[in-house]
């Protein structure tokens, strides 16, 4: 069980055939101080690399791409209510959705923790 | 770096910020700090509860000269310069014959000339603008050896006073020449967060050190622009190009505070004719305060509809009021649906969000009256 990334700053980490989806600590804090977020209801079928969720930090909003594709199980309420968990524990507390896996082939696209860590040093 | 960005400006307290470990970006022509590691949610709310400094050396600061530099500047702006008492201060508009505004200033009578604030993107053209319209009759000249910073929130009396005693007296809205630890500073019992607080106007040589003597007292953090935003917008207070340009009026913008009765009676002000049309006739939208139901901002340019789902104009600054709690914006309607509580919807990507017109400041103002 390893926790992949995108380019875009998305986590996933997969149990069985269920993907557990938030934003990197390293996007955290560059959105600064989250405010609100905005969650896809449970059900809806989110495809890979299109936008899935909204998160507000007091300057501005980001959207959240979906790191793989499938069917979305829940999203974090816990998140919802208070959305500076995003700050607190984005890796952790501050996930955002669990997805049903379509295609566990995706998650070769993504990268590893070691890879985007070089990502990020190199790109920013 | 590109070569826009080395091409920015920078205050005298440049190197300070960088060592505070503020997230530097350019704003205005100058690299300037938006963020220290506080965050902007903490650095707000520190300014309402304690002391914030913030540098806004960016701001023009320009003297006015001649035989009668208030006569001078009242055939440029609306405002009641002749009636201002030395020492005294006061926010107006340079406005151009349409009656849009140009841009807004603080003007203080300083006794033997008049002192202005203007914004820092717009300083250029209003030292232009000045030297045009009033040649031959006032001197204008750009002060470009002084810094200046603010100190707001419900500490800055006093922490100020144990700098400078006699700062704890003034008033809101008045001026004083004296020394901080020895240097002289113009300090100004005025701000733009709706907090209490002063300005100080040093020459740019003493600016870090009378930083970092107000930075070494208990209460106060230095706050960047993006606190400072957050804190004007819940002030309810304009910012210019965002929520007032060239192509709103005062009486657009809710600004009839800044006509005076002898000006709306006299005028000889640009854009005279209009803006007293405006007065007498109202004018077709204006600026409100909107308060987006639930959580989510809206931000600038968000379209705004009555609740049928016709456009009645936009956000013009929108975000998440850390002490209001909710989110936050200002924006422009047509007069029709300006009363407070009256309902809107906002476009928020593409959804519509419910809100509702909403009385300004969101916070309440906290100046010192004396």
């Amino acid at each position: 069980m390893t926790r992949k990334f995108t380019k875009d700053h998305e986590w996933v980490l997969v149990e069985g055939d269920v993907a557990t989806v938030g934003v990197s600590d390293f996007a955290q804090s560059q959105l600064g101080d989250v405010v609100f977020v905005e969650l896809p209801e449970a059900g809806r079928v989110l495809e890979q690399g299109k936008e899935a969720a909204v998160v507000e930090s007091v300057k501005a909003a980001s959207d959240v791409y979906a790191p793989v594709s499938g069917t979305v199980l829940e999203s974090n309420q816990a998140l919802v209510d208070d959305p500076s968990k995003v700050n607190g524990d984005a890796e952790g507390e501050g996930w955002f959705f669990k997805l049903q896996l379509s295609d566990a082939a995706e998650l070769d696209d993504l990268m590893d923790e070691a890879a985007y860590k070089a990502f990020v040093e190199a790109s920013h | 770096m590109t070569e826009a960005a080395t091409a920015l400006k920078t205050t005298p307290l440049h190197a300070l910020h960088v060592e505070l470990g503020a997230r530097m970006v350019p704003f205005a022509g100058y690299d300037m700090p938006v963020q220290y590691p506080l965050g902007i949610l903490k650095e707000h709310q520190h300014t309402r509860e304690k002391a914030g400094l913030f540098d806004v050396s960016h701001m023009g600061q320009v003297r006015l000269t001649g035989a009668d530099p208030a006569g001078a500047l009242e055939t440029l702006v609306p405002g009641d310069i002749k009636g201002l008492a030395q020492g005294r201060m006061r926010y107006t508009l340079f406005l151009n014959d349409q009656g849009g505004i140009l841009d807004d200033l603080m003007v203080t009578n300083a006794g033997d000339h008049l002192f202005l604030v203007v914004n820092a993107a717009c300083k250029e053209q209003d030292v232009a603008h000045l030297r045009e319209k009033l040649a031959g009759k006032a001197e204008v000249e750009l002060l470009d050896d002084l810094a200046l910073m603010a100190l707001q929130g419900p500490a800055a009396a006093g922490v100020m006073a144990r700098f400078v005693p006699e700062a704890a007296t003034m008033k809101f809205m008045t001026c004083l020449s004296a020394t901080f630890k020895g240097v002289p500073v113009i300090l100004t019992r005025s701000g733009y967060t709706g907090e209490d607080g002063y300005e100080i106007s040093c020459d740019k040589a003493d600016a870090e050190m009378i930083a970092r003597a107000l930075l070494a007292e208990s209460e106060v953090e230095a706050i960047g622009l993006g606190a400072r935003d957050s804190l004007r917008l819940e002030a309810g207070l304009c910012l210019y190009g965002h929520d007032i340009d060239t192509t709103t009026t005062p009486v657009e913008a809710a600004l009839e505070w800044t006509l005076p009765k002898r000006r709306r009676a006299e005028g000889g002000f640009p854009g005279y004719d209009i803006i007293h049309r405006q007065l007498t006739e109202g004018a077709s939208r204006r600026r409100v305060g909107i308060q987006p139901d639930g959580r989510q901002p809206a931000r600038e340019h968000t379209e705004i509809q009555d609740t049928a789902g016709a456009t009645l104009g936009e956000i013009t600054s929108g975000g998440f009021g850390p002490t209001a709690g909710a989110p936050v914006a200002m924006g422009y309607v047509d007069t029709a649906n300006s009363a407070v509580g009256t309902a809107l919807t906002l476009v928020v990507r593409g959804k519509p969000l419910p809100a509702r017109v909403a009385a300004t400041p969101f916070v309440p103002q906290r100046y010192y009256r004396g």
